[in-house]
C-alpha cells in the first residue's frame, strides 16, 4: 500500500496467523501435527509461515516427535491436533511429558466456540481430559487472549518443574481477525530459585559426618544440567553413584565411584550400596517405586538431603532430614564450595568389593541382548543420540548401552509407553541432524507406530532401527514366568510379521539379522547414511537380571528364576516349553 | 494441626470457569479425600474464596503442596482457627434436603 495510515503500525493477525507468529517468536522450528476440520485455519496460516511443519501419521507420534526434540536439546517443542480424536489420540504422548517432566506445548483445534458442548462433529472436552496430563492447559476463548496465553503457555513448560502445557484452539477464534501493535516478549522460565546458605551449611556438615554417603541422582540433574556439579561433588568427598533410568549419562562410565542405574533392574552393586548407606543424597529424583523397591527397605540405615525443584516431591515419598525445593545445579555450585575434601578410603574399599562382587554379569555369549547392545553401540557413533522403547530391551539397553552424555539416551521412564522410541527418534533426528540416531524398539512396541515409517521415509531421516525381536511382549512373558506359574497369557506373538519386507514397503532400505549375528550386516546398515531398519532375532525366553520382585526390597533382586517357579514348572509339563 | 479428624484449606483462585475442575480433579488423581467444599467470588468477582473440607490426616502437607501448584490457585492455608460452623450449616441444609 502507498497511502500509509496513523495506524500502520498495527498489524491485523487471525487468531491462526498470531498463534503461529508467537510459536516463531518463541523459538520453533518445526511444529509436528495432523490437520483436521477444526485446526484448518491454523494450517492454512502455518502454510504462509515459513515453519517447519512434519506431517505425522497419528497424533500421538506428533506428541513424541516434539518430546523428541525437547529431551534431546532441553528446550521446548510444540505439536498440533485437531479437535476430537486427534486431541484424544495425542494425550498419551502429552501424559508421557507430564511424568517425565518434559516442556512441550501441544495445540489443539476445537470446535467454534458456538458449538462446545452441543455434542458437535468431532467435539471432546479436550480440556476437562487434558487437566490430569498437563502441567496447565487453556481453553482460549478470544483471539485477545492469545497474546498472554502463548507466552505464558512456554513460560509454565519451562519453569521450575519442566512439564507439557496444552492450548485448547476453537475454530471461531482461529479465524477472528484482530489488530495488534507490538507482539508480547516471548515467555520465559522463571529464575530458579536457591536455597538458603544455613541449609546448605548443614547439608555440608551432614556430608562431613557421614562415613556411607551415597549420590542417587536422576532426571532433575538433566533438566537443571548439573552432571558437571555431580562429578565434582562425588571426586570431592569420595561419595559412590547411583543414577535412575533418566538419570543415565549424569556420571561418566570409566569412574570408579559410578555404580550405574539402581532399582527393579539395576545394578547389585548400586542396590547394595544404597542399603548400605548412611546418608542417601537424593538430587532432582522423586523416590519413584521401580527405583526404591519396596520403600520401607530403601536405604533403610541412611539419613535423607533431598533437593528437587518441586517442592510437593519432598517429604512425598520419603521424609528427608535436611532438604530444599531449588535449582539442583545452582544448589550444587554453592554446596561443592562449602563441602570438606575427604576420600572415605574405608568406604571407597567396600564399594570396591561390592562392585568386584556385584558386577552386572556378563553377558553368557553372543547372543545375549547385552552382548548385542554393546555391539550395536560400538558400531553407532559416539554421539549418536539413542530413543528407546520399553520392555526388556529397553532395560538391557539401559543396563549394557554406554551413555556417555545426558540428552543421548531417551526413554518413556514415568509413564513406560510402548511405542515411544520411533517418533521421538524422529524428534532427535530433526533436532540433531548432525547426529546419527539409533531406535533401539522392541517388536511388540513397533506395532505401536509402525505408520511412523512412512513419516520417517518422507523426511529421510538418518535413523537406525533396531527392533529386538523375540516374538514376545517380552517383560510380560518375564512376569507370568516368574511370578504367574508358567501360565503365559496374550505374551506371545503367533504372527511374525517380516518386518524388513514391510519397511521396504514404505520405501526404507531393512535386512533381517538372524542368529548367529553376522558382523558384516551389522556394519553395513550402520555405515550408510539415511533410514534402515534392522530386523534383529532374539533369543525368545531371554530374561533380565537382577530382578526385584515386584513389591520386594532391591536387596531382594534375583538372577535366576525364583524356585517356585522352577517347581512350578517341572510339575505342569515336565520341564518343556 | 488441632487434633480434630477434619480441617479446612482456604483456596483464593483466580475466578474462571476451569479453575474448579483443576481443584476437584487433583483431589480424584491423587486419590485424596474432599469432604466438603464451598466456593464463592469475593470483591469485584476476578477471584473466589474456596473452603475445602479434609481429612486432617498425614496427607494433609502432600495436598497443601500440590494445591500450591496449581496455576490459578494463588494462595493456600490451612485454617486451623476456623470452627466448621459453614459446613455445619451445609449439613443441615442436607438434611433437609
Amino acid at each position: 500500500m502507498q497511502h500509509v495510515s496513523t495506524r500502520s503500525a498495527n498489524t491485523t493477525y487471525s487468531g491462526a496467523s498470531l498463534l503461529i507468529e508467537l510459536l516463531k517468536r518463541q523459538g520453533i522450528e518445526v511444529v509436528a501435527g495432523i490437520p483436521g476440520g477444526a485446526n484448518l485455519p491454523l494450517y492454512d496460516a502455518l502454510g504462509q509461515s515459513g515453519l517447519r511443519h512434519v506431517l505425522v501419521r497419528h497424533e500421538q507420534a506428533g506428541g513424541f516427535l516434539a518430546q523428541g526434540i525437547a529431551r534431546s536439546r532441553g528446550v521446548a517443542a510444540a505439536c498440533f491436533a485437531t479437535s476430537g480424536p486427534g486431541a484424544t489420540n495425542l494425550l498419551t504422548a502429552v501424559a508421557d511429558a507430564k511424568l517425565d517432566s518434559i516442556p512441550i506445548v501441544a495445540v489443539t483445534g476445537q470446535v467454534p466456540s458456538g458449538l462446545i458442548g452441543t455434542d458437535a462433529f468431532q467435539e471432546v472436552d479436550t480440556y476437562g481430559m487434558s487437566i490430569p496430563v498437563t502441567k496447565h492447559n487453556f481453553l482460549v476463548r478470544s483471539a485477545a487472549e492469545l497474546v498472554e496465553v502463548v507466552p505464558e503457555a512456554f513460560r509454565i513448560a519451562l519453569s521450575g518443574r519442566q512439564g507439557p502445557v496444552l492450548i485448547d484452539l476453537p475454530k471461531d477464534v482461529q479465524q477472528a481477525r484482530i489488530d495488534l501493535g507490538a507482539l508480547p516478549e516471548p515467555g520465559a522460565p522463571d529464575p530458579a530459585s536457591e536455597p538458603g546458605g544455613a541449609v546448605l551449611a548443614s547439608m555440608a556438615r551432614l556430608i562431613a559426618s557421614a562415613e556411607r554417603p551415597v549420590l542417587y541422582v536422576g532426571g532433575g540433574v538433566v533438566a537443571s544440567g548439573g552432571e558437571e556439579e555431580v562429578r565434582a561433588l562425588s571426586a570431592a568427598c569420595g561419595i559412590p553413584v547411583v543414577c535412575t533410568l533418566m538419570g543415565l549419562g549424569i556420571m561418566e562410565l570409566e569412574d570408579p565411584r559410578y555404580l550405574g542405574m539402581l532399582g527393579m533392574h539395576g545394578s547389585r552393586a548400586a542396590n547394595l550400596t544404597v542399603d548400605r548407606a548412611d546418608l542417601l543424597i537424593a538430587l532432582g529424583v522423586r523416590f519413584d517405586d521401580r527405583a526404591t523397591g519396596a520403600i520401607t527397605g530403601f536405604a533403610p540405615r541412611a539419613r535423607v538431603i533431598h533437593l528437587d525443584i518441586d517442592e510437593a516431591e519432598i517429604g512425598k515419598i520419603r521424609r528427608p532430614d535436611i532438604s530444599a525445593a531449588c535449582d539442583v545445579r545452582r544448589a550444587l555450585k554453592r554446596l561443592n564450595r562449602l563441602v570438606a575434601r575427604a576420600d572415605r578410603p574405608a568406604w571407597k574399599a567396600e564399594i570396591d568389593a561390592l562392585r568386584r562382587e556385584h558386577r552386572l554379569e556378563p553377558p553368557r555369549d553372543d547372543t545375549h541382548p547385552g552382548a548385542l547392545m554393546a555391539r550395536l553401540a560400538a558400531l553407532a557413533p559416539r554421539d549418536a543420540v539413542v530413543t528407546v522403547d520399553v520392555g526388556q530391551h529397553q532395560m538391557w539397553a539401559a543396563q549394557w548401552w554406554p551413555v556417555r552424555r545426558t540428552r543421548s539416551f531417551l526413554t518413556s521412564g514415568g509413564l513406560g509407553t510402548m511405542g515411544f522410541s520411533l517418533p521421538a527418534g524422529m524428534g532427535a533426528a530433526l533436532a540433531n541432524p548432525e547426529a546419527t540416531v539409533v531406535v533401539l524398539t522392541g517388536d511388540g512396541s513397533l506395532l505401536i507406530n509402525i505408520q511412523e515409517l512412512a513419516t520417517i521415509a518422507e523426511n529421510q531421516l538418518d535413523i537406525k532401527i533396531c527392533v529386538l525381536n523375540n516374538g514376545h511382549l517380552g517383560l510380560v512373558r518375564q512376569q507370568q514366568e516368574l511370578f504367574y506359574g508358567q501360565r503365559y497369557v496374550a505374551s506371545r506373538f503367533d504372527a511374525r510379521p517380516d518386518y524388513a519386507a514391510i519397511a521396504r514397503g514404505f520405501g526404507i532400505p531393512a535386512c533381517t539379522v538372524r542368529i548367529p549375528y553376522e558382523e558384516g550386516t551389522l556394519a553395513r546398515a550402520f555405515a550408510a547414511r539415511g533410514p534402515m531398519l534392522l530386523d534383529i532375532e532374539l533369543p525368545e525366553t531371554e530374561n533380565v537380571y537382577p530382578m526385584v520382585p515386584p513389591g520386594k526390597s532391591n536387596v531382594e533382586a534375583i538372577s535366576s528364576p525364583p524356585a517356585a517357579a522352577v517347581a512350578a514348572a517341572a510339575s505342569s509339563n515336565g520341564g518343556k516349553r | 494441626m488441632n487434633g480434630l479428624p477434619n480441617t479446612i484449606v482456604k483456596l483464593m483462585v483466580r475466578n474462571h470457569p476451569g479453575t474448579m475442575s483443576h481443584v476437584t480433579g487433583l483431589f480424584s488423581r491423587r486419590g485424596f479425600n474432599l469432604e466438603g467444599i464451598l466456593c464463592a467470588p469475593v470483591g469485584a468477582g476476578a477471584d473466589s474464596a474456596m473452603y475445602l473440607m479434609v481429612k486432617n490426616d498425614e496427607r494433609l502437607e502432600q495436598i497443601v503442596k500440590q494445591l500450591a501448584k496449581l496455576y490459578d490457585v494463588k494462595s493456600v492455608t490451612v485454617q486451623d482457627d476456623l470452627d466448621h460452623t459453614v459446613f455445619n450449616r451445609i449439613e443441615e441444609l442436607l438434611q433437609e434436603a
